[in-house]
């Protein structure tokens, strides 16, 4: 057991409230609030003690405030019967809530300008993201985009904090129509970034961190795979990445990310397990691949 | 919280009969954020082979009623690694280590069984039979042939040390599993864990493909658990001298104590834990409470109530 790892609590639900086309709910969990860094996730278990939904459902946090001794804030759109099952709990009652899960946003040392990248639900970690930098002294800009006008989410908070906000549409109800990626370039020249951080859809990030290569700046990704222990034991959601030795692995979201160099992340070999991947059938590692990996800690 | 909750598995001793299902917890370390992992009988490690191995690929997993069907494909770090970092790593905590090895064939398992017997401070090794077998022509598991997986048992058996017990992991989707748990006794295994998770399917019905990669995946969680006390049920009966790991949709301490009536000297928590960390702790409190209201002061009085005559204890 540790101090600064995750904690599992039953807390009180503060609020339920509609943003949109999606639900936000605020819990009292002060473990869990004061452990938090931007880019981490809560796990919520669904459908009450006796559910036949077993599987926790991860959220990133939104919004961590220090009323009550401590609230957490995660967004979800309505998909099946478990979020179904969470927009209709009310204020006090209880959920059992995991967190904080995952590795946070890496922070710049230097007061530099980073835009800030959104797909649909995927905004969410990076509002407390921008005040974590703007609290650094960094400039902040914000492309967030969704499918429809209802899916961009808090277009109006990104207005207030950021020092410009481009938003797009699928549909073209709001903003530009087009992908994030269609205005990302000239956001990035306008306000001289010098890093992306983007969460959303993994064909989002990938088409993201390709426009942040093209600009010679690094970029951060926040993956959403499903998962179902969001601890690190069921190993069902990895992705193929790189790391710094070079070698591919098949890692977890969960605690090895969810936040991702971009150009770490095999975009194109997600959902496979790439011929060279440490493990991979037929893969031959030399002695120094199995040195590292057996030097290196899994916490 | 007075009952004597130690419990023996041949020659391992445990000071509870609490344990973790293999592919459940790892190695212990994740699930030590949540509780402390000497308070639990042992964990159960993930199935380890001979080399590092970066399983199938996503997705990976379906939720089902009441279960969960996964294809995670065996991905792990390898023996040797798991043996250097992972192990001292648990045994430094006070925990338990029951070893699960899985082979790529009959030769690789012999030669897991000789690697985690050169190591210190293991408490048994667990034989998951359910790997296929490469020498069969059908792809079949070693599990879905009796003489298979005694080859298999009696192999890990001569490779093992003499005084670490030997546990055989069974499937229970097999055309007799008490066949299949007599020639792994036959064989020398000094005790049995079941069951294995079941082969299932789920398919997603928007783009009418299955759910997971590959097709097929193994259906776990409560669904499964009246089919595995069936199983400890009837091969206790055969074999009432075996000692057997229940494990199969473990969620409460009274799920504990339905396994041990059945037969089970022990029992493993499982998919629960990916649904709530803290489970193993919870559901050791629980057993312990039910065996005080029940007014039970060992735990071991419980092992195979269910087939005593008259009522349970």
């Amino acid at each position: 057991m540790s101090d600064n790892g995750p904690v599992q609590t039953r807390c009180p639900v503060l609020n339920v409230r509609r943003v949109d086309a999606y639900y936000a709910i605020t819990v009292v969990a002060p473990g869990i609030a004061e452990r938090f860094r931007s880019g981490q996730f809560v796990s919520v278990a669904v459908g009450g003690d006796h559910s036949s939904t077993l599987l926790r459902r991860p959220f990133a946090i939104h919004d961590v405030k220090p009323d009550y001794g401590g609230t957490v804030e995660f967004l979800f759109a309505v998909r099946g019967s478990g979020t179904a099952w969470l927009a209709e709990r009310r204020s006090r009652d209880l959920l059992d809530v995991v967190g904080p899960l995952g590795r946070p946003f890496p922070l710049p040392r230097d007061p530099v300008n980073c835009v800030l990248v959104g797909g649909g639900s995927g905004s969410a970690p990076l509002f407390p993201l921008a005040q974590s930098l703007r609290r650094r002294g960094c400039r902040v800009d914000f492309v967030l985009g969704g499918a429809s006008a209802d899916r961009v989410f808090s277009a109006i908070t990104a207005r207030r904090i950021a020092e410009t906000a481009a938003f797009t549409t699928d549909d073209g109800s709001f903003g530009t129509r087009g992908r994030v990626t269609d205005v990302l370039g000239r956001v990035i020249e306008e306000s001289r970034s010098d890093a992306v951080y983007a969460c959303g859809p993994m064909p989002m990030l990938r088409a993201v961190t390709a426009v942040a290569g093209n600009h010679g700046i690094p970029v951060q990704v926040a993956v959403e795979e499903t998962m179902a222990c969001g601890i690190g034991i069921c190993m069902t959601c990895v992705i193929p990445v790189v790391g710094e030795d070079g070698i591919t692995r098949m890692v977890r979201s969960c605690v090895d990310g969810p936040v991702f160099r971009g150009e770490q992340v095999r975009f194109d070999d997600v959902g496979t397990i790439p011929f060279d991947a440490l493990g991979a059938p037929g893969w031959k590692g030399s002695s120094a691949a199995r040195a590292a990996e057996s030097a290196r800690d899994i916490a | 919280m007075n009952a004597d909750l130690r419990t023996r598995l041949g020659s391992l001793r445990l000071p509870n009969p609490v344990v973790t299902a293999a592919g459940c917890a790892g190695s212990g370390r994740e699930l030590e954020q949540f509780f402390d992992i000497a308070e639990i009988g042992a964990v159960t490690t993930k199935s380890l082979m001979l080399e590092p191995r970066a399983g199938r690929p996503a997705p990976r997993m379906a939720e089902t009623p009441s279960g969960m069907l996964s294809t995670t494909g065996m991905q792990g770090p390898g023996i040797d690694v798991f043996l250097q970092r992972d192990l001292p790593w648990l045994l430094s905590r006070g925990g338990r280590a029951i070893v699960s090895i899985a082979g790529a064939g009959v030769g690789e398992f012999g030669e897991l069984a000789r690697r985690v017997s050169e190591a210190e401070g293991v408490g048994a090794i667990e034989v998951n039979l359910s790997c296929p077998n490469p020498a069969d022509p059908a792809g079949r598991r070693f599990a879905d042939d009796a003489a298979q997986a005694a080859t298999v048992v009696q192999t890990v058996r001569s490779h093992a040390r003499s005084d670490l017990p030997v546990l055989a992991k069974l499937s229970a989707d097999v055309p007799d599993v008490v066949e299949l748990a007599g020639a792994c006794v036959t064989a020398r295994a000094d005790g049995l864990t079941m069951i294995n998770t079941l082969r299932g399917m789920s398919v997603d019905t928007r783009t009418l493909r299955p759910a997971v990669a590959g097709g097929m995946g193994g259906l776990s969680g409560p669904a499964i658990r009246p089919l595995a006390v069936g199983c400890v049920y009837r091969v206790h009966e055969a074999f009432p001298e075996v000692p057997i790991i229940g494990v199969g949709g473990v969620r409460t301490g009274t799920d504990v104590l339905e396994f041990m009536a059945a037969g089970a000297s022990a029992v493993g928590v499982g998919t629960v834990n990916f649904s709530d960390p803290s489970a193993c702790t919870r559901v050791l409190r629980e057993f312990n409470e039910a065996l005080d209201a029940r007014g039970v002061s060992r735990a071991s009085e419980v092992v195979g109530a269910a087939h005593r005559a008259g009522t349970g204890v």
